[in-house]
C-alpha cells in the first residue's frame, strides 16, 4: 500500500506561491487519512458483531432445539427397570404345602415354514416327514410349493432331539419359535388338582399358556400376573401323603375289581386338603381330550372326589344322630325302636338284618340300622334335618378352589317329603360328592365348627368357621364312630389301626340304574373316618366305585369289605408321614354315659 | 493477571468437558454391563428352572419307590410306620456319668432295629 505524504512537496510549493498557509494541506491530508482508518474499524466491528450473532443463533438454537426433542420424546425408563421383567417367567410354579414342584415350565421350541423362503420345498417336506411320522407328506409339499402359503405352523412342541435333526436339515424356510412348557414332574400324581394346560395366543416369539382344569384354571389370572414376580403358588397337598394314598388306593381298586375310586384326606381344624386321589386318572402332561361320547363320568379326566355326586349310604347317618343330640331328643344311650321292616305309607324300610325290637343310639350308628335312623330323624322333623344338613354344606358347592367342584351342584330332592326326609337320614335321596363329605365329617369331629375346604396352604393351625353343633355332641359323635371300628359287632372292624384309633362310618349305596331303580349288584361303597378319636386331626374319605370281593365264601361288596380295608392301609402309611405320633396302646375307649336331662 | 484467568477458566472447561465425557462413557459401559448381566441372570434363572424341573422329575414318588424296591437288598429301606416310632426312654442312653443332661424332648424317628427272629414289618 502506497502511503501519501502529509505535506506532498509539489503541493507546498505551489501553496506558497498563491500566499496561503502551507498548513491547511496537512491538515486535509491527516482528516483523509483518519476517515479511511474509522471506516475500516467500523467495517470489522460489524463483522464481529455479526460472528457473535450467528455464535449465539447457533448456541441458542442448539439448546432449544435439544430442549424441543426432550420434550416431545415419550419419558423411558432406565435401562435396569427395563430389563428385569424379562427375567421372570411366564407361569408361576405350583409347589406342595413343603416347596415340592407340582408343576412348573420348561423352554421349548415350536416350528414353523416358511415357504417362500424355501430352497426346495419338496425335499424338505419329504425330509420333515421323516422326521415326524405324523405329518401327511401331500399336504405339506402342496403347502411348501403351491406359494399361497406364507407361513404354517407344523409342531407346537419339539424336543431338542427333534429341534437338532431339523436344524441339520440346512432349509432356511424352517424356522424355530420359543416356547415356554407346562411340566408335571410328577406325572399323575394329582393330576386331577393340577388340571393342565394349553397354549392360547400364539406368536413366533412366544405363546401363551393357559389353565384348562384344576388350580390350573381356577388361578390362572394369578398364575400369569407378573406383578407377584413369579412367587409359586403353595397349595395344601402333602407330596408323600399324596403319593401314599395313589399308591394304596390304586392298590386296593384293583384288588376290589373297582372300576374307580376316590380318597380324600384333609385337615379336620383348618380344612387344608392334604391328599386327594381320583382313579382313574391321567398324566397332565399329555392331558387326554374329553370324552364327546358315553358317560362323563368313565372319562380319566373326572375327577370322583370333586365332580362325582353319588348317594353316599349311610355315612349320613351320624349327621341324623347329630340332630336328634343337638336337639336335645336323645342321648347315646336312648332306646330306638328298630323293628324291620318298618312301613311308611306304602314304602318298607328294611335294615341289612333285623336287628331286634330296639337299639341305643350309639348301637343304631354301630350296627348301622335303616329304622334306627328313619325313626330318629322323623322324630327330630324335616327342617332340623334340613338345617343340619344344610349348615355342613350338603346345599351348595364345595367351596374349593377347583373349577370343577365349583360347577358341580349336590343332588336334592325336588320336594322334601317325610319319606325324603327318611331316605335321607339314611343317605339315599341325596347325591353329594365324597368332598362334601369330608367337608361335613372334618366339621363333625372337630369340636363342631364350619370348616372351608381349601388347597392353599394356610399358615394357621385352627380357621374356626360358625358353629355348627356344641362341642360335647361332636365329642359324643366321634366316640359312637370309634365304636363302629372297635367294637367286635361294628361294621368297620377292619378299619383298626393299631395307635390311631380310627373312628368312622361305613357306606354302602346301590347305585340307581337307567330303569330308575337300584342295581343290587353295583354299590358306592366309602368309609368316612377321622383320627386319631381322641383328639381328632385328620379325616380320611374313601369311597370305591362298583368294588366286588369274594372273601370267606362269599361275593361282598359292603363298604365294611372293601373300602374299610383300604381307608386303614391308607390311614397306617400316610399317618407316620404326616408325623402324627401313634398313641400308647391303652385300654379300649369305653363309652361314657353322659346324660342329657 | 487477565491472562491468568483466561488460561484458568480455559483450563477450567477442558477439565469438565473432559470429566463429562469420562462419567457419560462409564455410564454407558455400565449399563451395557448391567443388561448383559441382567442377559446372564436370565439365561441362569433358565438353567436353574431347568435344573429344578429335572430335580423334581428324579425325585418324583414313582421313581424314588422303584428305586427303593430296586435297592432293597442293599438299603433294605420300608415304608415309614408307626412302629418306627419311638419314645426317647427306649434309647438306651450312656450313663448319667457323661454329663448328658436330660432334656425332656421326644426323638421323633429312628432307624428300626430288626428284634430277633422278626423281620421288618
Amino acid at each position: 500500500m502506497r502511503r501519501e505524504p502529509l505535506r506532498p512537496l509539489a503541493q507546498v510549493i505551489h501553496t506558497r506561491e498563491q500566499g496561503e498557509n502551507p498548513d491547511m494541506i496537512e491538515a486535509r491530508a491527516r482528516a483523509k487519512r483518519n476517515q479511511a482508518i474509522a471506516v475500516k474499524h467500523r467495517l470489522r466491528a460489524e463483522n464481529r458483531l455479526l460472528i457473535l450473532g450467528l455464535a449465539f443463533v447457533v448456541g441458542f438454537g442448539a439448546i432449544g432445539a435439544k430442549m424441543g426433542m426432550l420434550a416431545n420424546s415419550a419419558p423411558a425408563e432406565t435401562a435396569y427397570f427395563a430389563s428385569t421383567s424379562k427375567i421372570i417367567n411366564q407361569r408361576a410354579d405350583i409347589t406342595d404345602r413343603n416347596g415340592n414342584v407340582l408343576a412348573t415350565n420348561l423352554t421349548t421350541q415350536a416350528l414353523y415354514a416358511q415357504p417362500p423362503l424355501m430352497v426346495d420345498g419338496v425335499k424338505a417336506a419329504k425330509d420333515l416327514v421323516e422326521i415326524f411320522p405324523d405329518l401327511d407328506l401331500d399336504r405339506l409339499t402342496r403347502d411348501f410349493t403351491s406359494g399361497k402359503r406364507k407361513f404354517i405352523w407344523l409342531k407346537k412342541r419339539i424336543s431338542p432331539e427333534q429341534r437338532q435333526l431339523v436344524h441339520d436339515l440346512g432349509e432356511p424356510g424352517l424356522l424355530f419359535g420359543n416356547r415356554e412348557m407346562r411340566l408335571y414332574p410328577n406325572g399323575k400324581l394329582a393330576a386331577h388338582i393340577l388340571g393342565g394346560t394349553r397354549f392360547g395366543e400364539e406368536g413366533v416369539r412366544a405363546a401363551e399358556v393357559l389353565g384348562v382344569a384344576g388350580v390350573e384354571k381356577y388361578f390362572d389370572d394369578m398364575l400369569r400376573d407378573p406383578a407377584l414376580e413369579g412367587s409359586p403358588l403353595q397349595l395344601s397337598l402333602d407330596l408323600s401323603a399324596q403319593s401314599a394314598t395313589r399308591e394304596v388306593l390304586e392298590d386296593g381298586m384293583i384288588y376290589m375289581n373297582a372300576k374307580g375310586a376316590a380318597a380324600i384326606l384333609m385337615d379336620v381344624h383348618t380344612g387344608e386338603i392334604l391328599s386327594m386321589v381320583s382313579l382313574p386318572d391321567f398324566d397332565p402332561n399329555e392331558r387326554p381330550r374329553p370324552a364327546t361320547t358315553g358317560d362323563a363320568s368313565d372319562s380319566p379326566l373326572f375327577n370322583r372326589a370333586a365332580q362325582g355326586v353319588y348317594e353316599l349310604g349311610s355315612t349320613f347317618k351320624i349327621f341324623t344322630v347329630a340332630t336328634s343330640l343337638e336337639k336335645g331328643l336323645a342321648n347315646p344311650n336312648t332306646m330306638i325302636e328298630t323293628k324291620s321292616p318298618m312301613k311308611w305309607g306304602k314304602f318298607p324300610i328294611r335294615d341289612y338284618k333285623n336287628y331286634g325290637p330296639e337299639l341305643s343310639v350309639q348301637d343304631v350308628i354301630m350296627k348301622s340300622s335303616n329304622v334306627g335312623t328313619a325313626r330318629m330323624a322323623l322324630a327330630a322333623g324335616t327342617s332340623a334335618q334340613k338345617d343340619m344338613l344344610k349348615s355342613l354344606g350338603f346345599f351348595e358347592e364345595v367351596p374349593v378352589e377347583l373349577i370343577e367342584a365349583s360347577q358341580t351342584k349336590p343332588l336334592l330332592p325336588k320336594r322334601w317329603s317325610d319319606i325324603s326326609t327318611i331316605t335321607i337320614s339314611y343317605g339315599h335321596g341325596l347325591s353329594a360328592t365324597p368332598l362334601h363329605l369330608a367337608t361335613a365329617y372334618a366339621s363333625m369331629a372337630n369340636g363342631g365348627y364350619a370348616v372351608k375346604p381349601t388347597l392353599q396352604r394356610l399358615d394357621v393351625t385352627e380357621a374356626k368357621g360358625a358353629r355348627v353343633m356344641s362341642e360335647r355332641t361332636s365329642q359324643q359323635l366321634v366316640n359312637m364312630l370309634r365304636r363302629v371300628v372297635n367294637d367286635e359287632n361294628g361294621t368297620a372292624t377292619m378299619g383298626e389301626v393299631p395307635g390311631y384309633e380310627v373312628a368312622g362310618k361305613t357306606g354302602t349305596a346301590e347305585k340307581p340304574n337307567a330303569q330308575g331303580g337300584y342295581d343290587k349288584k353295583k354299590v358306592i361303597a366309602t368309609f368316612a373316618s377321622v383320627f386319631p378319636a381322641s383328639n381328632p386331626k385328620y379325616t380320611l374319605v374313601v369311597a370305591l366305585d362298583e368294588p366286588e370281593i369274594n372273601a370267606v365264601g362269599e361275593d361282598r361288596r359292603t363298604a365294611g369289605w372293601t373300602a374299610v380295608p383300604v381307608a386303614a392301609e391308607i390311614i397306617a402309611r400316610v399317618a407316620p408321614i404326616l408325623g402324627l405320633r401313634p398313641l400308647a396302646p391303652k385300654q379300649p375307649i369305653t363309652y361314657t354315659q353322659t346324660s342329657n336331662q | 493477571m487477565r491472562v491468568f484467568l483466561y488460561l484458568s477458566c480455559l483450563g477450567l472447561v477442558v477439565f469438565v468437558a473432559y470429566w463429562a465425557y469420562t462419567e457419560n462413557y462409564t455410564t454407558q459401559a455400565s449399563s451395557r454391563r448391567v443388561d448383559n448381566l441382567h442377559q446372564q441372570i436370565a439365561q441362569e434363572r433358565e438353567a436353574l428352572s431347568v435344573l429344578n424341573a429335572e430335580w423334581a422329575y428324579l425325585n418324583r414318588p414313582d421313581r424314588l419307590r422303584d428305586l427303593v424296591e430296586m435297592n432293597f437288598d442293599s438299603l433294605g429301606l420300608v415304608p415309614l410306620a408307626a412302629q418306627h416310632f419311638a419314645e426317647l426312654e427306649d434309647i438306651p442312653l450312656p450313663p448319667a456319668a457323661l454329663g448328658i443332661p436330660n432334656l425332656p424332648v421326644s426323638v421323633k424317628s429312628v432307624t428300626p432295629v430288626a428284634e430277633e427272629g422278626k423281620d421288618f414289618p
